[in-house]
């Protein structure tokens, strides 16, 4: 996409989560909507002592956290992860070689 | 298997049975014969002949590091390395091998205070520099020579070039103090004594200084290309902030210091599984093109440097 103000190409950065379009010519900054306020949210979390899990409700799994910062090259997360569907051999592979 | 096994074999006998002859054991065991290593095991001593042109200066001091940080690195069975034809000999005591079949029970959380403990080591003087980004580029070079026209090479090798110089080995590491392993995978750590002793770090050959956050590179990568789940990531960070490894803040986003080893052992790791695949004969799998598919998206997205998003208006 291109910097509304400038016209230069904006390059996508993901700070903890949210997806920031930043304009490689003036650095001007473009968030989608509500990612204002996903980063008011994010910041509040820094900043305060962070609350005590709740407990899981019996038969339920546990209180997923939100999922740790990735660098913006980094494969999409929440159920796009190759991790879920195949433990497998290749990947055993990987883990184990350099 | 290589001429080589069979007299490294006898090499790990004798080393094993120092005061015991004849032998009482069975069989020796090859762990591993690779053009870069190959390594026989002989009751509880394992002898390895390390790269063809191995410096010996260097391998010898980074035997002597191994030596002097028990509790951290395995320590080797000889104070100096051996001839063998070409190649240099080094013996160790046998340990027990993270279980490839049951990543689960992968020990990420001792992984990481290992390499904490490693990393707040001081690094004897003279010791040669960390060999990670000489690997990434050496893997690089094998890729431009065995598959340059490969599908996904355009990809990797833009990915490459998007580097800075010295996480492609073109120029120093910013960081030249820090003592590091410079090649941890899961198959770098051992328990011993076998086969419940503590974990302790194996593999010398990359060992010295250099940048930290390098060490953490392969399991941000995995965790990055979406390998490795994001509790599994989370338990190795944290494990590593809490033993008081320098390699990142110890809060706060950890990116700006993981993203340039990251990029460079995706773009290492997405090399050889061309490379692999090409001398095979066989498309990617899944695996290896989730690696080379990181690389495309670096292409269009800078490294982080400073680390935060620069300071700008916004729009």
């Amino acid at each position: 996409m291109q910097c509304p103000k400038c016209h230069a190409p904006m390059h996508t950065y993901n700070r903890n989560g949210v997806q920031i379009e930043q304009c490689s010519g003036c650095r001007g900054i473009f968030l989608d909507y509500g990612e204002l306020e996903a980063l008011t949210r994010l910041e509040a979390q820094w900043t305060q002592p962070a609350p005590p899990p709740p407990p899981a409700p019996q038969g339920y799994p546990a209180q997923a956290y939100p999922a740790p910062p990735a660098p913006a090259w980094g494969a999409p997360h929440g159920g796009h992860g190759h991790y879920g569907h195949q433990r497998h051999r290749s990947f055993g592979r990987m883990l184990f070689s350099s | 298997m290589t001429d080589l096994v069979p007299e490294l074999a006898g090499r790990a006998e004798a080393e094993a049975h120092r005061d015991t002859n004849p032998c009482p054991c069975g069989a020796p065991v090859t762990l591993a014969d690779r053009p870069d290593a190959t390594v026989v095991r002989h009751a509880s001593t394992v002898a390895k002949a390390h790269a063809p042109h191995t410096d010996a200066t260097g391998l010898a001091l980074r035997l002597t590091t191994a030596a002097h940080l028990p509790g951290i690195l395995l320590p080797p069975l000889t104070k100096s390395p051996e001839a063998l034809h070409d190649r240099l000999v080094t013996f160790w005591p046998y340990g027990t091998p993270v279980d490839p079949d049951t990543p689960d029970a992968a020990p990420w959380e001792a992984a990481a205070t290992l390499l904490a403990r490693l990393h707040n080591s001081p690094a004897p003087p003279a010791l040669p520099l960390m060999r990670g980004p000489a690997k990434a580029a050496r893997a690089v070079v094998r890729l431009r020579d065995t598959a340059p026209g490969h599908l996904a090479a355009r990809a990797v090798l833009r990915a490459w070039a998007g580097l800075p110089a010295w996480a492609r080995a073109e120029a120093p590491m910013p960081d030249g103090r820090t003592l590091c392993h410079g090649d941890l995978h899961l198959g770098q750590l051992v328990r011993h004594p076998a086969p419940d002793g503590p974990w302790l770090l194996i593999d010398v050959d990359d060992l010295g200084t250099g940048v930290p956050a390098w060490d953490l590179g392969r399991p941000a990568a995995w965790y990055a290309c979406g390998l490795l789940p994001p509790d599994e990531w989370t338990r190795f960070l944290t494990a590593y902030r809490t033993a008081g490894g320098p390699a990142v803040p110890t809060d706060g986003d950890p990116w700006p210091a993981l993203d340039v080893p990251a990029r460079a052992l995706t773009v290492q790791t997405a090399a050889l599984a061309v490379v692999r695949a090409t001398e095979a004969g066989r498309p990617l799998d899944e695996v290896e093109q989730a690696v080379v598919d990181a690389c495309d998206r670096m292409g269009g997205l800078p490294p982080e440097l400073a680390g935060d998003v620069p300071k700008g208006p916004t729009a």
